[in-house]
């Protein structure tokens, strides 16, 4: 076990590695970092003081291996349009992405579970069939138009719940189902087909058959086992639910980390793009290290498997 | 990063008759949309009644014709600047089809290679491949490509090559997956026996058997790739005005909502029925190519 949560450490490490070039090539992308920064009827003077704040006449490896010693420690740089160090603006605005997106799977998770597992219990059944058309519906539906759809439904026609902003729990509803529809639609047809899987094993057949109850059997012998692949989607989902917070917060006017990196993109605010991308991959990483472990404890069959490799 | 991950995983095999009725006719289902839809984008200029570009400011943000104040010639009303809303719809779905099929393409093409070179040599190839794998899963992809396609600027083949180059992993997990189990069989070890080389060896051998996936993979990524575009272009950075993309339509209509309901709801809708329709034809062909396939 121990060995392989080390190896599993240093790819993250190597993985976070590989993430700070990428990040730090974004800004290099047009070769001339100063005509992405600055806009375009800049002075020629400007151009240079910037060049020379930014060290960008040293060669390109240089520039790398300062960029990188600064982001482990924090420092980004400062936020050009706000000018306040761009790791303040994110914790900042961060709390408010993670109240969204937990929101978000938590309203996934409690929708689609249960009716994921009833929809293979009651294979076939009406249940089944109204399951299947939500799961079709939701993983078609791009969420800022089902956003849209929403916000003119529940807050334009009914006024039930306000259009944007946020502002108490009501405020959360609409960007959280929002966010969390297209998650749902995929894990409840992750649970379904895992729990389907789960109830043709043999030991399910076999408790059956020595007269365990239904309910023991649905519950503490399937369910626990149908979990485990849920737990590496929630991972994943995390991330797939961070990258659509920015178009939520971006409809919502949700103030999060999405709607201040699109923000940033529009302002030429670089840095602060940089560091945000670098702060909700590493969050990424992070997370799906921790489900990791959660999935050793879960399944001890996966170190062997993978450390086989 | 987590390698037992699979998107959905794929339905039990069903009790013969009663399901494999039921999905051949989600299977007819999607493919008669897709085809309609496919039709239309194509035939846009011969069967668009107006011209997309084509502002009418006298009958501006006209309801659809069943509305009280809609007119026959604009079946599903007019936008703000008062063009026709089903020609500009009919002439997105050039844009839609266009960039989400050449995207695809490309990320497979990326994807196919590089999962094929992890998958087939092992070692050192495939631990760098991997990681870099999980280096594009982890960047959040909206994000990344929207910084590149603002420094790079909006065009369509920007667009392209930006979503392409987010999404090429999808395609690259599943094929070194299944690469890895393909190498140890025999009509492999014969092939190279035989005096195959590697490029030979991959190409004629190898890429045949792990066809199956890539070809469920690259229909559900067509899905995929429709969505980001119009989400690219709703959030302003897809192809530019004023080619009509649905994504725009989508942004203009949303400060209409209030007021004009149509706007927003019908390109809306045109993203949703073709997402579903591919979505339908990619689950059957997984279902009937392969069903133990997780993807």
């Amino acid at each position: 076990m121990f060995p392989y949560l080390l190896r599993r450490l240093g790819q993250s490490v190597l993985v976070l590695l590989g993430v700070s070039v990428i990040v730090f090539g974004l800004l290099h992308l047009t070769g001339d970092p100063t005509r992405l920064l600055l806009p375009l009827e800049a002075r020629e003077e400007d151009v240079r003081q910037l060049r020379a704040l930014l060290g960008l006449d040293d060669p390109l490896w240089v520039q790398y291996v300062r960029f990188l010693s600064r982001a482990v420690r924090g420092d980004f740089g400062v936020s050009f349009k706000h000018q306040v160090p761009a790791l303040t603006l994110i914790f900042q605005t961060l709390p408010a992405t993670l109240e969204l997106t937990a929101a978000g799977l938590a309203l996934a998770l409690v929708v689609a579970v249960p009716a994921g597992i009833v929809a293979a219990l009651r294979r076939n059944s009406l249940i089944d069939a109204v399951c299947s058309v939500g799961v079709l519906l939701g993983q078609a539906m791009p969420v800022y138009w089902l956003g849209l759809l929403l916000i003119l439904v529940f807050a334009v026609k009914l006024g039930w719940l306000p259009a944007a902003g946020r502002d108490g729990l009501a405020s959360l509803v609409l960007p959280a189902f929002a966010l969390g529809a297209f998650s749902m639609a995929r894990i409840a047809r992750m649970a379904r087909s895992g729990m389907l899987e789960v109830l043709a094993q043999d030991y399910v057949r076999t408790a059956r058959a020595v007269g365990v109850r239904t309910f023991l059997v649905t519950y503490k012998y399937a369910l626990k086992n149908a979990a485990i692949p849920l737990v590496t989607i929630v991972g994943l989902e995390f991330g797939v639910l961070l990258g659509g917070a920015v178009i939520t917060e971006t409809i919502f006017a949700w103030p999060g980390v999405g709607r201040l990196a699109v923000d940033a993109i529009f302002s030429r605010d670089y840095p602060l793009v940089q560091a945000i991308v670098a702060m909700l991959a590493t969050l990424f990483v992070l997370i799906n290290l921790v489900m990791d472990m959660v999935y050793t404890y879960l399944d001890p069959r996966i170190v062997f498997v993978r450390s086989r490799r | 990063m987590n390698e037992a991950a699979g998107v959905a995983a794929a339905d039990v095999r069903p009790a013969p008759g009663a399901i494999r009725r039921r999905l051949s006719f989600r299977a007819v289902f999607g493919l008669t949309v897709l085809v309609c839809i496919g039709g239309a984008a194509v035939l846009a200029p011969q069967i668009a009644p107006w011209d997309p570009a084509r502002q009418m400011l006298l009958k501006r943000l006209r309801p659809p014709m069943w509305e009280a104040r809609g007119l026959r010639e604009h079946p599903l009303g007019t936008d703000h600047l008062g063009r026709d809303i089903l020609s500009r719809i009919l002439y997105g779905g050039r844009i839609s089809l266009g960039v989400g099929l050449s995207a695809v393409t490309l990320s497979c093409l990326i994807g196919v290679t590089l999962g094929l070179l992890a998958g087939f040599h092992g070692g050192r190839t495939d631990a760098f491949i991997m990681r870099v794998v999980d280096v594009f899963l982890a960047i959040p992809y909206i994000l990344l490509a929207m910084g590149v396609v603002f420094a790079l600027g909006p065009s369509l083949l920007n667009v392209i090559l930006v979503m392409a180059m987010t999404r090429w992993v999808q395609f690259a997990r599943i094929v070194r997956a299944d690469v890895l189990s393909i190498r140890e069989r025999e009509f492999v070890s014969g092939a190279r026996a035989r005096g195959n080389r590697s490029t030979r060896l991959l190409l004629r051998h190898v890429l045949p058997n792990a066809l199956t996936p890539i070809i469920v993979v690259a229909t559900l990524e067509l899905a995929f790739m429709i969505i980001y575009e119009s989400a690219l272009s709703f959030l302003g950075l897809g192809v530019q005005p004023p080619t009509p993309t649905w994504g725009w339509m989508l942004s203009d209509g949303r400060n209409y909502v209030a007021t004009a309901w149509w706007l927003a709801t019908f390109p809306g809708l045109a993203i949703m029925l073709t997402v579903l329709a591919v979505n339908l034809l990619g689950d059957w062909l997984r279902d009937t190519l392969d069903p133990r396939l997780t993807v």
